[in-house]
């Protein structure tokens, strides 16, 4: 929770000590009512006057911006404050997109995890080598077109010393083996 | 000669009845076998589209002309209000804006019946299939209860004027941009439910929806981009982001959409995660769909909502349901068929790439979960809340935080596995450097840890470019890398220069709300402000109070500036006219509020943005890797191809 | 099986949808309710020199009524309350919300005053206290002094009949409404 509150206040513009500044700066916090989209710094509505002088009397009496705060939502309630604030009614709002990211990343770890290492998958059989080259020697097909794409940038980047000659067998038996897949009736 | 309304209507019925055919022939053809059937897909589609713009024409015709005896015109217009927006206003209502979704639409279906010659029939067949399903949706949706061409008897002699808001060239560009974006994706939807039909997910799959995505995402990216643009100049506050429903429906298609463009790579590549690739392309043409709704049913509060009525947010919602639940039973049912795929290794540019992915769409997720928040806790009875920018800003710059991180990390990891000995060697000066420059610089100005945070971002995608491109250089001639690496790259630093331009203008801009007389002046940012006085002016259809400024730095005044309080002769709505002086490192905003008062008093808001127009030249040039990364040699058909295939045939 | 789960967490959005497309997110409904209506020590608009606070309601059930000579909704919702006015069944005090006194004054003599009495908030600081955001809202205040009812926007026949007049009879007997 704290941790929350330490990222939002880095969100905070910089305050100066002019009343001025303080009071709109407190009320971009607040939802104008009649104008909802827009805070009661910004909006133009009569609302929006008033509480924005409101505020300034109550800025000047000496409260705290927590204390305006409550008075605003004490009648007004809580849709007048533009953060939602975290009480058990918004922990899913606050925590989800969190919940999900963790989730989402771990699930994405036992992904790689599970599928099997490229070094254990089996090597191709005669008979796929001969039918990956007499697939790549069709035209029109455009699966082929694509594999012999991916072919000929295998080649130039063996040629070219990027790829050592066992990853070249590997990536060359794996593109037939996709070649072979794809092409199937 | 019967009138352009009644042209109109019929050729949008005669679109319908095209579009139900196209929608049902070819893909039970496809299904059967059947040549004859699945040849009638790209007739099919392009006669729709011919309907469709002959319809479009006709509105526009009567717009143009000023025929008011059709209702559309006569709520949306006025013969004040000069040429271009009267064109524009074509599509600035509920039923004009529908038919400009459906000519769009229209259009990517007669670019795909046209640009897909090379692939299968029977893939183009189903893919034009359900691109006619969806334009049944909503040619039946505007026949029923929105139509456009409703007649005004007896017809009134002059109209009630386009909202002043979108008198502006602003109107002119953004939804046709936005539109061509969100519509566009439905081409990369139409291939995964095509795919998942057929039970095949293929290399080619992977290739050919990629640049469609790309034009779709390219197109979005700028409509965005303009619609910032836009409301930073007419609304009058400067501000040129507010998480606003509308404005979070059109952003949720575009993060998913870049999700979908690095995972189609992804696929194409090692052909894996398919499922995963074939599920955002669902998604990403479903947020376009739930925006629609959104914006047209009045279930959320919004500036951009259009006129609301429960029975147009039953049919939409009702839509929905049909082609958003009817493709997630298909994957649920048909997503185990289409295959794993090679492995990689946890660290890999695969897994980098796809960390990406689980980012984008947590971002995407968190802005739908906080736009429809206040709608579930009000359906729950738990009472009412509201969920503004701070929400937004706080998860959004969260969890994109680390996404920008990997960016830098991604492009020069290897495929497959990636060594992170050698990740660390390679990168950790580069990490350095950017991390010392961004706690050193904002001392210049201010030191604030935002602005920090910011800048190492944005140093940091920006070195590890220059990196790769110069380990690129050392094995290979720069010249003869594929324009796709040259796409990603500058879009990537697209988003680097965006990044500068939100963290300096949040950081460091200063604004002044007071009230000033003639001869007063005041300072914001350095400048200093002097207000000369008033002028009245008036324009073709406005008459206006305008305010002159004279704007000076040490003493040199260079800049004049002249915002104005304009009153619209037809609907009596009163505009603020934000006068801008824009500049590469900073803008200055002018924006008058109240009369206050004698010796001319009035009262104004004065604003210093420092380089906020870098987030606009980032978007753009984001745009401009898409461009790039699509005019890569890969995706030129070449005719030699094609006759390849009449002869194999 | 996992790839159903889009499908499940779709159809949950669906049902969140079609619930929000009857309820209106313009309304902000009050955190008053259930509470003691708010204090205060007005001066009344007929006569001038008197004041009035809701203390001198307590043991009475009343409606209180926020409206203004500026109001067009306002003008809707007046016959119905003329209507109240004389069939008695509950006392209507009005709110006179930012207006001028002599506006608000020939506004009651051209339309009609329904009111037992009106008090004039000319800066709406009490209409703050009451949660006010728009004209007209209308509260139904109990013996106790606590808000029992808020109407928002201009009082209606089926608000009337299906919600405050029969909390008015069971407050009148006592019975919890």
């Amino acid at each position: 929770m704290n941790a929350l509150l330490l990222l939002a206040m880095l969100f905070q513009p910089a305050r100066a000590p002019d009343l001025d500044q303080r009071v709109m700066t407190l009320s971009e916090q607040f939802r104008c009512l009649v104008c909802q989209n827009e805070t009661i710094a910004d909006s133009h509505a009569d609302l929006a006057d008033d509480l924005r002088q409101q505020i300034r009397e109550q800025m000047i009496a000496g409260r705290s911006d927590a204390q305006i705060s409550t008075f605003l939502t004490d009648r007004y309630g809580d849709f007048v404050l533009y953060r939602p604030r975290v009480t058990p009614k918004t922990y899913a709002l606050w925590f989800g997109p969190f919940l999900l990211l963790g989730g989402g990343l771990y699930w994405l770890y036992l992904f790689t995890k599970h599928s099997p290492s490229s070094s254990k998958l089996r090597t191709l059989s005669a008979e796929e080598h001969r039918r990956a080259a007499e697939l790549l020697r069709i035209v029109a097909d455009p699966n082929v077109a694509v594999y012999r794409d991916q072919f000929a940038e295998l080649e130039s980047d063996f040629r070219a010393g990027l790829v050592v000659r066992a990853q070249y067998d590997r990536d060359r038996d794996e593109l037939e083996r996709r070649l072979i897949e794809d092409c199937r009736e | 000669m019967p009138s352009p309304a009644t042209i109109g209507h019929f050729a949008l019925i005669a679109a319908l009845l095209l579009a139900m055919i196209q929608a049902t022939v070819p893909i039970l053809g496809a299904a059967r076998g059947k040549l004859s059937w699945i040849a009638v897909a790209r007739p099919a589609g392009q006669w729709q589209f011919i309907a469709v713009a002959i319809a479009f024409c006709c509105l526009a015709y009567c717009f143009i002309t000023n025929d008011f005896s059709v209702l559309n015109v006569a709520s949306n217009s006025n013969s004040q209000l000069p040429l271009s927006y009267r064109f524009a206003a074509t599509w600035g209502s509920h039923e004009g804006s529908l038919l400009l979704w459906t000519l769009m639409l229209a259009f990517w279906t007669g670019a795909v019946s046209i640009y897909s010659r090379h692939l299968p029939d029977t893939t183009i067949a189903r893919v034009l299939g359900v691109m006619g399903f969806i334009s049944v949706g909503f040619l039946l949706f505007m026949l029923t209860t929105s139509n456009p061409f409703t007649r005004l008897i007896p017809a009134l002699p002059d109209g009630r004027d386009l909202n002043p808001l979108l008198q502006d060239p602003g109107m002119v560009v953004h939804p046709p941009l936005l539109y061509m974006g969100y519509v566009g994706f439905s081409v990369a939807f139409a291939f995964a439910i095509a795919a998942l039909i057929s039970g095949r997910l293929d290399a080619a799959w992977a290739k050919w929806s990629r640049p469609w995505t790309l034009v779709a995402w390219t197109f979005l990216t700028c409509g965005i981009a303009m619609g910032s643009y836009w409301s930073y100049y007419v609304q009058g506050w400067g501000g040129w982001w507010f998480w606003d429903p509308v404005e979070n429906a059109s952003f949720m298609p575009w993060l998913v959409g870049t999700a979908l463009i690095h995972s189609l790579t992804v696929t194409e590549k090692r052909g894996t995660f398919k499922s995963w690739t074939v599920l955002l392309a669902i998604a990403a043409f479903s947020l376009s769909l739930l925006g629609t709704f959104l914006v047209r049913s009045g279930v959320l509060t919004s500036v951009h909502a259009f006129a609301t009525d429960p029975k147009r947010g039953i049919f939409i919602l009702g839509f929905l349901g049909i082609v958003i639940g009817g493709s997630l039973a298909l994957y649920a049912v048909r997503a185990k068929q289409v295959g794993r795929g090679s492995p990689f290794d946890v660290v890999s540019r695969e897994s980098l790439l796809l960390s990406n992915n689980v980012l984008l769409a947590v971002a995407a997720a968190s802005v739908l979960l906080g736009t429809i928040y206040p709608l579930v806790i009000d359906a729950l009875d738990l009472g009412k809340l509201s969920v503004g920018p701070p929400y937004f800003n706080t998860v959004f710059v969260a969890v994109m935080t680390p996404a920008m991180f990997l960016l830098g990390i991604g492009p020069i990891a290897r495929w497959k596995k990636a060594s992170i000995p050698e990740l660390a060697r390679r990168l950790r000066w580069a990490f350095a450097a950017s991390l010392i420059a961004a706690i050193v610089i904002p001392f210049y100005v201010e030191w604030k840890p935002l602005v920090s945070l910011g800048l190492l971002l944005a140093i940091w995608i920006t070195v590890t470019m220059v990196i790769n491109l110069c380990d690129k250089a050392r094995t290979v001639r720069l010249k003869s890398l594929p324009r796709g690496y040259y796409g990603m790259q500058v879009a990537h630093l697209g988003v680097a220069i965006l990044i500068v331009g939100i963290t300096v203008v949040t950081g460091y801009e200063s604004e002044k709300d007071l009230r000033m007389e003639r001869g007063d002046t005041v300072s914001v940012g350095g400048y200093d402000f002097q207000f000369k006085g008033l002028n009245l002016a008036s324009g073709p259809n406005y008459e206006a109070i305008r305010a002159e400024l004279s704007v000076g730095r040490n003493g040199i005044v260079n800049v004049r500036m002249h915002p104005e309080k304009r009153i619209y002769n037809v609907s009596g709505n009163v505009l603020t006219n934000a006068a801008i002086d824009t500049g590469v490192f900073r803008d200055l905003y002018v924006a008058m509020g109240e009369p206050a008062g004698e010796n001319d008093g009035w009262s104004f808001r004065i604003q210093y943005k420092p380089f906020v127009d870098w987030i606009w030249a980032g978007a753009f040039l984001m745009a401009a890797g898409g461009v790039l990364a699509l005019t890569d040699r890969r995706y030129v058909i070449s005719a030699k191809k094609k006759i390849n295939r009449r002869e194999a045939a | 099986m996992k790839f159903a789960v889009p499908l499940i967490l779709f159809a949950v959005l669906v049902g969140f949808l079609g619930v929000g497309l009857w309820r209106d997110p313009h309304l902000v409904p009050s955190p008053l309710m259930d509470r003691q209506a708010p204090e205060f020590h007005l001066v009344r608009l007929d006569e001038p020199n008197l004041s009035f606070s809701p203390r001198e309601m307590l043991g009475k059930v009343w409606l209180f009524n926020t409206w203004a000579s500026w109001c067009v909704s306002c003008r809707e919702e007046h016959p119905l309350l003329e209507a109240l006015s004389k069939a008695d069944v509950v006392p209507i005090y009005g709110l006179n919300y930012k207006d001028k006194r002599d506006d608000a004054l020939n506004w009651l003599n051209k339309m009609g005053n329904p009111y037992v009495l009106n008090v004039q908030d000319t800066n709406g600081r009490v209409g703050i206290d009451y949660g006010v955001y728009g004209v007209p809202e209308t509260y139904l205040i109990d013996k106790a002094g606590v808000i029992r009812y808020k109407q928002i926007g201009p009082l209606t026949l089926k608000a009337l009949e299906e919600t405050i007049l029969p909390m008015v009879r069971k407050l009148n007997i006592g019975l919890q409404p």
